[in-house]
């Protein structure tokens, strides 16, 4: 693997590939000495352009696992108008020999853009671009559903016959695009549902079912809740009337939460908004998979760093970035 | 060069073939075998003649962001693409909101002497939106601008459009709308749909650019005063222009090359050569404004020309800057979008390119297109050749085309601006020349 940039356009059986090597990552952590000499002189950069201590600390513990030196770049507050620009940035970063940088950005498309520009070779791994992906996010979820129905013969399975409900903010959620491919590429069934402000307005070839009733949905007896987080942003933009408003009709419950299967999980990508899209009833009951995503999430990045940096770095030359993906 | 050019064997756009005399900056004959003494002697075997190209839309930069484009530099892309005339848009710095940075302009382009430069006045002080500006001295100063844009932002007050309009119907003038509701487009990085989406750029709705041109429609029906809608680019607002124009409603409209050619699938790279004001749409509002060249709803094809530095493409999508050069592959583009594709024909193109342009902008010369006794603006242009497009084909100081190393049909070989060549077998005179063709044009 040359990048991560996103789940689209990955296929079943590399996706797979992945999970599998995160199970072997996930063994390692069970380990009194939870570290690997796999990346060992190799240097990962952690590029980011917005606050997120959560995945920047553990993508940190992932590179840290792997023997791999870290250095986190806090570019937070730079803008193309008053700091360095990305090309800048890269450039810089390049000049200082790192092997990997692993990027979040506000605006969709900037680790594609890092990816192609040739200003650094480094692999990337996109930690989260606007509103376009987060595919370490999705591959966690994925490895965290997996691991909830297939147990200890989770490793080379897929996810057939899983249903998944995504609610909440899909419009602007790099969650839900990334968990959309990849879950769909894994076999599982995805149905959205947000109000209507929050859904993107045209979703014609979208691999997913659309409704705007969460009680509906729920009726239907989907494997997997995964709730998304509510920016405070967004409640002062018309979106919906108001927090009550949003907690009644989309909001994970305890009514709700209690009228789910005994099988059901309950994902949330954290932080959570206790209270507005998800109860602490909900959050804290043993549906809840929070902390195992949390967990998880380690042994994804790991595999993601592991497969990008280990061995012969494959070749940047001539090679558009999403074939390399699904190849 | 000579004052006298003879152009031998040139085919027309409506398939005849003539030699065409040049003599003290008019069209002095047409016909076959033509002789006269001391003449220069153009080649144009196998080469289309087309009337010089009119230009309703371009951002020439100057005054103030000259490190984009000069009025020069611009000229020169201008000649390169065989135009003859273009319309320099009004948000430089200062903005050309008064009769001395329109008469600047102007006087650039007289200087420069590759083509016509046409200022266009700003409709607000400032591009604003407040109040208006500075119109009638705009007017009738020496410039006599008769386009008013606060092109790149939306007149978004209805009254004070409406006002704007009656305000230059007076003197004929024609208010020029960037249509595109402020508060639907807010942060707007590409046309709203599935893709935009996907890629999670925040989307700009077609709606968005009709709503503007339905409410315009209505005032300038309503004021009885020109109005023109600049780059139309959904299949929308062909339907509401269309509409207008079956009322009576003196509107016209104007499509960009990009919007012919170009659908937004090409923003899945987040390529920021792509990245334009309004932004590509749908393969089917391709097709839409292709049909509304094609039945005359638009009426021009105008290039919205866009130069930017490279820093300003050289980043993530949503930091880059909307817009795109286009005058030098604007005849390439036409002739892929709409010639091979069977839309137009080139009496067509002639028409949308330079008569129709021409007309709407209230510059004189262009309505007889190719005649004799009207002054020689004329592109001499070679239809069989094809070529990969690249930066050798670019001659203005940026290099923001989206179609460098696209292959493209056509080359324009030859530029006569006002009876002196600006450009001769495929390569620009120098500017020395051309300024001394100039001179000796004006003052005989």
């Amino acid at each position: 693997m040359r990048h991560l940039l996103s789940t689209k356009g990955l296929g079943r059986e590399q996706a797979i590939a992945i999970l599998d090597v995160a199970e072997d990552m996930g063994d390692v952590s069970q380990r009194e000495v939870k570290k690997l000499p796999a990346l060992r002189g190799k240097t990962v950069v952690n590029l980011f352009y917005e606050d997120s201590t959560r995945t920047r600390i553990s993508f940190e513990a992932a590179a840290k696992r792997l023997s791999a030196d870290v250095i986190n770049f806090s570019a937070k507050g730079s803008s193309v108008s008053k700091g360095e620009s990305l090309k800048d940035t890269a450039q810089t970063l390049a000049s200082m020999g790192a092997d990997a940088v692993v990027i979040r950005h506000p605006a969709s498309g900037a680790p594609q853009t890092l990816a192609q520009s040739g200003w650094i070779d480094a692999g990337i791994v996109n930690a989260g671009d606007g509103m376009h992906e987060h595919p370490t996010q999705a591959l966690l979820d994925a490895f965290t559903i997996r691991r909830r129905f297939h147990g200890a013969a989770a490793r080379g399975r897929d996810l057939d016959g899983i249903s998944v409900a995504i609610v909440g903010d899909i419009l602007h959620s790099r969650v839900a695009r990334s968990n959309i491919w990849l879950l769909t590429a894994l076999g599982a069934s995805v149905h959205l549902v947000a109000p209507a402000t929050l859904m993107p307005v045209d979703l014609e070839g979208w691999p997913v079912t659309v409704g705007y009733d969460l009680d509906r949905e729920l009726a239907s007896g989907p494997d997997v809740v995964m709730m998304l987080r509510i920016q405070a942003e967004r409640m002062h933009a018309s979106f919906f009337p108001n927090a009550r408003e949003y907690s009644r009709q989309w909001g994970l419950d305890e009514d709700r939460v209690g009228r789910l299967g005994a099988g059901t999980i309950v994902m949330h990508p954290g932080p959570m908004n206790r209270g507005l899209e998800i109860s602490a009833l909900a959050a804290d009951s043993p549906l809840s998979t929070v902390r195992e995503q949390v967990t998880n999430g380690v042994s994804v990045r790991m595999a993601a760093l592991y497969l990008l940096l280990s061995g012969e770095r494959e070749s940047s030359e001539g090679e558009p970035v999403e074939e390399e993906q699904s190849a | 060069m000579s004052r006298t050019i003879i152009i031998r064997g040139a085919a027309l756009a409506d398939g005849g073939r003539t030699d065409i005399l040049v003599r003290d900056g008019r069209i002095a004959e047409l016909g076959g075998s033509l002789s006269a003494a001391e003449a220069a002697v153009i080649d144009a075997d196998g080469l289309l003649a087309l009337p010089g190209l009119v230009d309703l839309h371009t951002h020439l930069r100057e005054p103030g962001y000259e490190q984009s484009e000069t009025v020069l530099t611009g000229s020169r892309a201008a000649a390169f693409g065989g135009f003859t005339v273009v319309h320099a848009m009004a948000n430089t710095s200062p903005v050309a909101d008064t009769a001395g940075v329109v008469e600047q302009v102007e006087s650039l382009g007289e200087a420069a002497g590759y083509v016509t430069v046409r200022p266009v006045g700003a409709v607000t002080a400032g591009l604003e939106g407040r109040q208006l500006a500075e119109i009638g001295a705009m007017a009738t100063s020496r410039a006599r601008v008769r386009v008013f844009s606060d092109d790149g932002r939306c007149v978004d007050d209805a009254q004070l459009m409406r006002r704007a309009l009656e305000y230059v119907k007076v003197f004929d003038g024609v208010v020029a709308q960037h249509a595109q509701e402020a508060r639907l487009t807010e942060d707007a990085q590409m046309n709203e749909g599935s893709l935009s989406g996907e890629l999670g750029l925040t989307g700009w709705p077609a709606a968005a650019e009709e709503a503007i041109i339905a409410r315009d429609v209505l005032l300038a029906g309503h004021v009885g005063a020109r109005l023109h809608i600049c780059h139309v680019s959904t299949a929308g607002s062909v339907d509401v222009i269309r509409w207008a124009k079956a009322r009576g409603i003196p509107v016209t409209a104007e499509v960009t090359p990009h919007h012919l050619l170009l659908t937004e699938d090409v923003v899945r790279g987040y390529d920021t050569r792509y990245k334009v004001n309004p932004p590509l749409r749908g393969a089917e509002d391709v097709a839409a404004v292709r049909a509304g060249l094609a039945d005359g709803t638009i009426d021009a094809i105008a290039t919205d020309h866009a130069p930017h530095p490279v820093e300003a493409k050289d980043c993530e999508w949503a930091a880059a800057a909307f817009g795109m050069v286009g005058l030098e592959s604007a005849l390439s583009v036409v002739h892929a979008a709409v010639v091979q594709t069977g839309v137009l024909d080139w009496t067509d193109v002639a028409r949308v390119l330079s008569s129709a342009p021409a007309r709407i902008g209230s510059v004189p010369g262009y309505e007889a297109g190719i005649a004799v006794g009207v002054p020689a603006n004329l592109t001499l242009y070679d239809p069989s050749a094809e070529r990969v497009f690249d930066r050798s084909a670019l001659r203005g100081r940026s290099t923001n085309s989206p179609y460098l190393s696209a292959v493209l049909p056509g080359r324009v070989i030859a530029t006569i601006h006002d009876g002196y060549p600006t450009m001769l077998d495929g390569e620009l005179l120098d500017a020395r020349t051309i300024a001394t063709a100039r001179e000796e044009l004006q003052h005989g």
